[in-house]
Parts: structure tokens; C-alpha cells; sequence
């Protein structure tokens, strides 16, 4: 554990130590603005939610995590870091786990910053906040399995603007997959059990409903799941093809 | 028991056969030169000893535990500097090295003086507050030289130390490197025939991934018939491909 953390303040550090940190909060904050009060019309439908808020998370999420977890490790393969750092006396699992810890938190950093939308839904009127904790809480979750599925596409190629791509795919995916687009492609030949369990992958059906205040234990196993799984390909990937 | 024990050590990459065979020990008190020309798997050999690429064939011990079982307590004996010094170019020195100290569990007082002293023997007082990115190529080398003895490791690893440095830098850690050699085993590779005569008490000369030299540097000195090294160098890297 001690190790996690020395990875994960690294990471933070480099982060911050660069204008790629700044960057990011200011779009993401000027970005979510934008869909708010306008394409959600946040004022026009005159309810005390935030709903237009988080409806439009898994699209800004879908192109903006990428853009945090390209570089954790096809930065180190680049650059030749990743031969310091597995020759270091630490295992591969606690450098996935520290580097992914550390866009996490650097995710939840850039969501907390939303703070004053919360302020003023709560100036306002009078929002119900346990709906609006649920959605923070739902939305962090999102953000992990975005940036679970980011880590091992970055740990496949030296390339940050091919792991960009391929992991904005990837997530595009998971986020539709509960939808005709990905389904009419299964249908017809795939069996109903199949379609069903693609279908119950998606990022949006599972956002949606804690998104309403339900934080259902079904929800918190998925993305659970989803993260464990992610991490340990990661784990694999980068066992497999730190030094090719 | 000699400090490392390399038996046997075989690593192919797809097609290509880099490393065939190796077997050599070094003692405590033994500075090794690695020499060859580019490409005949030195530093292949270094990487397989310190941990960071699993060998295809036979073993490696360090202080009689092997790499590959033991990986976590191997690497916390060594100290490796890898080819081209990579170290994290968005971080200052102090950042740096006081990460490499938490990651060798250096802690409280005794990492202060660690990297007090280590900041001292490489003479990096005057940039430990510049990030490494900034720095010219002997200083990066210096840096990576101090990330290696940080933990005042019993096993020191080090793929060409003096390439880049001024040679009034490469006097330095030349003396660095005989002042350490006395309880330590060092192996280091180099490109310079001087060195091996300036600090090793042993030589090694691989080609093709071959064996061809093992013996002290007056000896390696004695297959030439005009006493020189480097033509002694010539006559045995030479010979092997004429074979081959």
C-alpha cells in the first residue's frame, strides 16, 4: 500500500506539474457549464435538479477521460521510464493500481471543482441533495470505468494519440451498447442470453439510475467489476509488453 | 557466494537470438566491464539481471535469490541505472530522488541524509530545484547515476554511466565507482576502452550475443600482440563474426 502511494503522488505531481492539468479543469468546467444552461436548458425547465448537469457527463466524459489516461502508460514506454520504474522494488499491480488512483482522483478533483453549479441549483430553489449526491457519486463512478478501460489501452501502445483514439472507441461502445446501434448488430444470429448481457454492459443504463437518486447495489457491483477487470488486463498488458 | 550469478542466460526476441548462452559471476569487491559493439547484447543481459526482462532460457542470481522468484527482494538489493538514464523529465531533482528514496522504504531522517549525501558525492547541489527535462545530458546521466546508489545498494547495475559526461564528469564517477567497489559488486557497460583499464578488475567481452572474453583487463590486453585494448577489442569481436 505504501508503494500505491508513493506511485499515486507521483502521478498527481505530474499532473499538476504541467499545464495539462490546468487545461483540463478549465475546459471540463467550461464545458459542463455550457451543456447545463444551455443544451440542458438548465433555467428554461425551471426545476430545482440538476439533471441537465449530469445528463451530459458520459459525452463529456467519453472524449475528455481518454485525454487523461492516454498518457499513463504509453508515456512511460515512450520515454523509457517504465524500465526505472519495473526495476524498482515494486509489482506491476501496485504501479497499475497507483497510476489509476491518481487520474481518479485527478477526475474527481476536476468534478468536485463543479461545486458552484450545486450552489447555485441550491440558491435557487430547493433541489432534493441526496439525488444530487447520488449523481456525484454515479458520475465518479463513470469516470473510473472510463479511465480502467483508458489505462490498459495506454499500456498497449507507445503512442498517446493512438491509445486517445482506440480507447474514445472503446468507451463510445460502452456507452451505447444498450442501444439499437450496437445491438442490431447481434440481433438475428447472436442468442438472446448474449444480447441481453451486451445490453446490460452499458455505461448509460447504469449511469441513468443512479443518476435518480437510486444507488442500487447492482449498480455499485458493475462498475466495480468493470474497473477490476480493465485494471487486471492492464496488469497483463503491461507484464506482457513493457520492454518491446 | 558470489554476489551475481549469471547461468546459462538465453533471450530471443520473435527471430531474433540476442542473448545465447551467457555465464559469468561477480564478486563482491569485483567491478565488471561489459564491453562489445552495438547490438551484441549487453545491454539485453543488464535488463535480464536487474529484473526488467524475463530471460528465455537459464537463470539469474543475485545474492542467491533468483530474479525471477524472488523479484521484489532482488530489486531491492540493485541499483540500476538503465541505457539512456530515463528519469522522469517533468520533475525536479529533489522531487525525483525523494520519490525513488520513498519507493526504496528510505524514510524520516535517514532519507534526508541519504539524499543529502548522495546530492553531495554527484555534485547536483546547484540543480536540485530545476526539473530534469532542463538539464543537459551529463547532468540527466548524474541524475540517474544518484537515483542508482540512492539505497547504497550491494549490487550496482550500470548500462554505460560515463556516456555524455565532460571528462572531468567521467573522472568523477570513475572515482565514485572505485570508492564503491570495495563492498560492492558493480557491473557496468561501456563503449570506452580506457574505463576498463581506468576501474575494472575484470572484463567481459560479448559479441552476437556470445561469450567471447572473460579475464582481467591485463590479460584482454595481452591477446593483442602490440599490448593495446583496443586492438585486442578489434582482434576478438573480429574473429567471432569472421566465424559466424
Amino acid at each position: 500500500m505504501k508503494n500505491v502511494r508513493a506511485i499515486l503522488k507521483r502521478e498527481l505531481y505530474g499532473y499538476f506539474s504541467t499545464p495539462v492539468a490546468y487545461v483540463f479543469i478549465v475546459i471540463f468546467l467550461f464545458l459542463t457549464g455550457i451543456f447545463t444552461f444551455y443544451l440542458g436548458a438548465f433555467y428554461e425547465r425551471g426545476q430545482a435538479d440538476l439533471e441537465p448537469f449530469f445528463r451530459f457527463h458520459p459525452w463529456l466524459y467519453l472524449f475528455l477521460i481518454p485525454a487523461i489516461s492516454m498518457r499513463l502508460w504509453s508515456e512511460e514506454r515512450k520515454s523509457g521510464t517504465i524500465e526505472l520504474l519495473m526495476t524498482l522494488p515494486i509489482s506491476v499491480e501496485e504501479a497499475v493500481l497507483g497510476k489509476f488512483l491518481a487520474a481518479w482522483a485527478f477526475a474527481g478533483i476536476a468534478l468536485a471543482l463543479t461545486f458552484p453549479v450545486w450552489i447555485t441549483v441550491n440558491y435557487l430553489g430547493s433541489p432534493d441533495n441526496t439525488v444530487i449526491v447520488a449523481g456525484y457519486i454515479g458520475s465518479l463512478l463513470m469516470a473510473g470505468g472510463f479511465l480502467a478501460i483508458g489505462s490498459c489501452i495506454s499500456a498497449l501502445t507507445k503512442s498517446q494519440v493512438i491509445a486517445f483514439v482506440i480507447s474514445v472507441v472503446i468507451c463510445f461502445l460502452f456507452i451505447l451498447s444498450g442501444f439499437p446501434l450496437v445491438l442490431d448488430f447481434f440481433q438475428g444470429w447472436a442468442p438472446q442470453a448474449l444480447i441481453d448481457a451486451v445490453g446490460s454492459v452499458s455505461f448509460l443504463t447504469h449511469f441513468e439510475s443512479i443518476q435518480k437518486g437510486v444507488i442500487d447495489a447492482r449498480d455499485l457491483v458493475y462498475y466495480a467489476v468493470l474497473i477490476a477487470f480493465w485494471l487486471y488486463a492492464t496488469v497483463i498488458v503491461v507484464d506482457a509488453r513493457k520492454a518491446s | 557466494m558470489p554476489a551475481i550469478d549469471v547461468r546459462a542466460l538465453d533471450r530471443r526476441f520473435g527471430p531474433i537470438h540476442a542473448v545465447r548462452g551467457i555465464s559469468f559471476a561477480v564478486r563482491h569487491g569485483e567491478v565488471l566491464g561489459f564491453l562489445g559493439p552495438n547490438g551484441a547484447g549487453k545491454s539485453t543481459t543488464m535488463k535480464m539481471i536487474a529484473g526488467f526482462l524475463e530471460p528465455s532460457a537459464g537463470t539469474v542470481m543475485v545474492n542467491g535469490r533468483d530474479v525471477q522468484e524472488e523479484p521484489l527482494k532482488v530489486k531491492a538489493s540493485i541499483g540500476y541505472l538503465p541505457e539512456g538514464a530515463p528519469c522522469y523529465g517533468e520533475m525536479t531533482v529533489a522531487r525525483f530522488l525523494d520519490f525513488i528514496a520513498e519507493i526504496r522504504g528510505i524514510d524520516g531522517a535517514a532519507r534526508r541524509e541519504r539524499i543529502d549525501r548522495v546530492v553531495r558525492q554527484i555534485h547536483l547541489e546547484g540543480v536540485l530545484h530545476q526539473t530534469i527535462e532542463t538539464l543537459s545530458k551529463g547532468f540527466k546521466r548524474r541524475v540517474g547515476v544518484a537515483q542508482a546508489i540512492l539505497h547504497d545498494p550491494d549490487v550496482l547495475i550500470m548500462d554505460e554511466p560515463t556516456d555524455g559526461l565532460d571528462p572531468n564528469q567521467k573522472h568523477e564517477v570513475r572515482s565514485l565507482i572505485h570508492e564503491m567497489a570495495r563492498e560492492k559488486a558493480i557491473v557496468i557497460s561501456t563503449h570506452i576502452l580506457e574505463e576498463v583499464d581506468a576501474v575494472c578488475t575484470r572484463a567481459i567481452i560479448i559479441a552476437a550475443g556470445r561469450l567471447l572474453f572473460d579475464g582481467t583487463p591485463a590479460e584482454l590486453r595481452s591477446k593483442s600482440p602490440a599490448g593495446d585494448i583496443d586492438e585486442a577489442f578489434r582482434l576478438l569481436t573480429t574473429e567471432s563474426r569472421g566465424q559466424s
